[in-house]
């Protein structure tokens, strides 16, 4: 097989864990990875956090973005992580864009979260964050 | 090569159902990386049981939901299901966003089931370069059933025949008056028809429209395209689809030409693969040769027409001097 010169496309995982039926957010950060060239597996609502790690390794994807809004990101996210170690697949990373407090977001990026965004985040910044913390491929 | 190759600790690892080992292997094949080689190697030997059903047709026919049925249908019977569901990428960005997954249900943590999603990644023809080798790997990984989804791109969405033993077109009512069923391409690759959502208006006129087409259309081989119809999403024959699916398997085996179509299929791919091995290796022999850019400068002059030179690199070879008259 002939090496193309080109580096391969981030893959990266966009989810909604939880009941939740707000998928705007989720698809508008989908269309922006998509845009910045990369190949974004839209696994969309109700996941729970088991499928959505069986998703990411099926999927083999550079990192993970899940959205949120109703509230149940303390139960939802660590169960994420703690199933991506389980899994021996913590060098994946994880982010997360929602409606989040401030204090839940600094207690979830001290528990592995790579990123969270708020309401009112631009694309480009959630675009240029993602390139930057997607894994990189040996 | 005698005997078996080696095997490598990424062949023992899927050999041992590995899941992440599996999604990394896939996107190696994907991107071309040359160190996959040994491993696809290694598992080549253990490759050649599971069956390939390709689902072809138009976008927002169905494929998907007509695909969870069957994947449904077949877990209910103890089978297990590889599918590589195939999209788009941008020509402009190479981008994608992968959809296929949202429609595509099982039971939480069954091992039984192996889904990936595919950007076709600049590939024509419906499914994406490194597609056959995917479903090689999901056959090494024991699965029984490697389920194809194309991209839907429409009339010319034909490439899932070199992948798959029986292929699936999915249509709906009022996709066109008879005449388009007489047109070159999608039609002409179907084993199995699959009228879906069966529940609108319409679906029996498209079933007779298919019927009429088959009746014009010499058979090829001995197997006459079966006209189903379906409804995905109310569950509504999707037993009758895999039947008709199974007959046709069936029917490869009786007839005793699955053999002689691998035997075309692989010898395309082999062909194809050497191709582009040596199509890469000269060109890069040429981009460093100078005499290329001298070769230029003639046929920038009018000099030398383009044709010419193409003769006179052939002529030349990749590692010898290119005459020039």
């Amino acid at each position: 097989m002939a090496k193309t010169a080109n580096a391969p496309p981030v893959r990266v995982l966009i989810a909604k864990p939880g009941l939740d039926g707000h998928d705007r957010g989720a698809k508008v950060v989908a269309r922006a990875l998509r845009d910045a060239g990369m190949e974004v597996i839209y696994a969309g609502l109700r996941q729970t956090p088991e499928e959505i790690v069986e998703s990411a390794i099926e999927e083999d994807v550079d990192l993970i973005g899940l959205s949120i809004l109703s509230g149940a990101h303390m139960a939802l996210f660590p169960r994420v992580l703690a199933l991506l170690k389980k899994r021996k697949a913590s060098d994946i990373p994880v982010f997360a864009g929602g409606i989040i407090p401030d204090e839940d977001a600094k207690r979830l990026r001290k528990i592995g979260l790579k990123a969270v965004f708020g309401p009112g985040t631009s694309l480009e910044q959630i675009v240029t964050t993602a390139r930057g913390i997607a894994r990189h491929r040996a | 090569m005698r005997g078996r190759p080696r095997l490598t600790q990424a062949a023992r690892q899927v050999l041992a159902q590995d899941r992440r080992v599996l999604g990394r292997l896939i996107s190696a094949v994907e991107n071309r990386d040359p160190k996959v080689i040994p491993t696809l190697r290694a598992l080549y030997p253990r490759t050649g049981r599971a069956r390939v059903i390709g689902i072809a047709g138009p976008l927002g026919v169905g494929k998907s939901s007509l695909l969870n049925g069957l994947l449904a249908h077949l877990r209910a019977a103890g089978r297990t299901v590889g599918v590589v569901a195939v999209d788009p990428s941008s020509p402009f960005t190479g981008g994608s966003v992968l959809g296929d997954r949202i429609r595509l249900e099982r039971e939480p943590g069954d091992p039984g089931v192996f889904i990936r999603s595919m950007a076709s990644r600049g590939h024509l023809g419906g499914i994406a370069a490194a597609t056959l080798e995917v479903t090689r790997l999901l056959d090494a990984f024991g699965m029984d059933f490697v389920l194809v989804e194309t991209v839907g791109s429409g009339q010319v969405d034909v490439e899932v025949r070199e992948v798959a033993s029986t292929a699936v077109v999915v249509l709906v009512p009022h996709l066109g008056d008879e005449v388009q069923t007489l047109k070159a391409g999608l039609f002409e690759i179907a084993d199995v028809f699959c009228v879906n959502k069966s529940d609108l208006p319409g679906a029996d006129l498209a079933a007779k429209d298919l019927r009429e087409l088959i009746s014009l259309a010499r058979s090829t081989g001995g197997w006459t395209p079966r006209i189903l119809t379906a409804s995905a999403r109310d569950g509504v024959g999707i037993a009758e689809l895999w039947a008709a699916i199974e007959a046709h398997e069936r029917f490869l085996d009786e007839a005793g030409t699955r053999a002689a179509t691998e035997r075309r299929r692989l010898s395309a791919e082999i062909v194809g693969l050497v191709t582009e091995r040596v199509g890469h290796d000269l060109a890069e022999s040429l981009r460093r040769d100078p005499r290329l850019s001298n070769l230029l400068d003639r046929v920038l002059s009018r000099e030398v027409d383009p044709h010419s030179a193409v003769e006179q690199i052939l002529r030349a070879g990749p590692r010898r001097p290119i005459r020039v008259p």
